[in-house]
């Protein structure tokens, strides 16, 4: 597991049925391209989170397949709807197998 | 910044062949929000919208690796729409192409002005 990984997801605690939420996230990484040079030129492998998915209640909201250009601590913002109560579930995918994982309830009132 | 020659189009042609499956791509209702100059390459905002999209390719055919990232949006995706931030090697046009349902490829493309390349520097 990389170190110093810390995920961050604002996600609002209640909606209305069938409301559509916007979704912050930010995960802590390094996401080193494999493009850069070290101080003695040697390139620096590629070390990225490849993938990051939200679901709500299992169901998928967005699911990202992320190249090397996303930028250290990868941010996403995008739009969910809420049909019912439930989980909403993060999941980043680590080039060494690491799974960062987050999750938050909305209550629909 | 470094000139990546004919060798990042050609990238470029099989990164869109490969998500288009060789489908002709038309002008149409995709949002791409970048500012028109990026003093940092390393981080530039940028928001990708097609409404109805299933999906949504960015590519920066200047990059070393053009493709920049793939949104698929799934049934509960409120919007088809997303924003993140990237790193642009140097000045260059980016593209964001949707697939829409039926198979039908839309696509818009907007110059970015990039002062400090994000790419190959020691940070």
């Amino acid at each position: 597991m990389a170190e110093n990984v810390t995920p961050r997801v604002r996600v609002p605690a209640t909606a209305t049925a069938g409301e559509v939420v916007t979704i912050k996230t930010l995960i802590s990484h390094r996401m080193e391209s494999g493009e850069r040079r070290d101080e003695a030129g040697r390139r620096v492998p590629r070390s990225i989170i490849h993938r990051f998915v939200a679901r709500f209640n299992g169901e998928t909201v967005i699911d990202v397949a992320m190249e090397p250009a996303i930028s250290t601590n990868p941010f996403f913002e995008f739009d969910a709807r809420v049909p019912e109560s439930g989980t909403m579930t993060f999941a980043w995918y680590d080039d060494d197998g690491s799974i960062y994982e987050e999750a938050r309830e909305i209550v629909v009132e | 910044g470094t000139a990546f020659g004919e060798g990042a189009a050609t990238k470029a042609e099989a990164a869109i062949a490969a998500f288009t499956g060789g489908a002709n791509i038309a002008p149409g209702d995709v949002t791409l929000i970048l500012p028109e100059i990026a003093e940092n390459g390393f981080t530039v905002p940028i928001e990708v919208a097609a409404p109805g999209a299933e999906a949504i390719l960015v590519l920066a055919p200047a990059n070393p690796n053009p493709e920049v990232a793939t949104f698929t949006f799934g049934p509960l995706s409120g919007a088809q729409r997303a924003s993140t931030r990237i790193r642009l090697a140097q000045s260059q046009e980016v593209i964001a192409i949707a697939r829409m349902d039926g198979g039908r490829y839309i696509e818009a493309r907007r110059s970015v002005e990039v002062t400090l390349g994000g790419c190959g520097a020691p940070t």
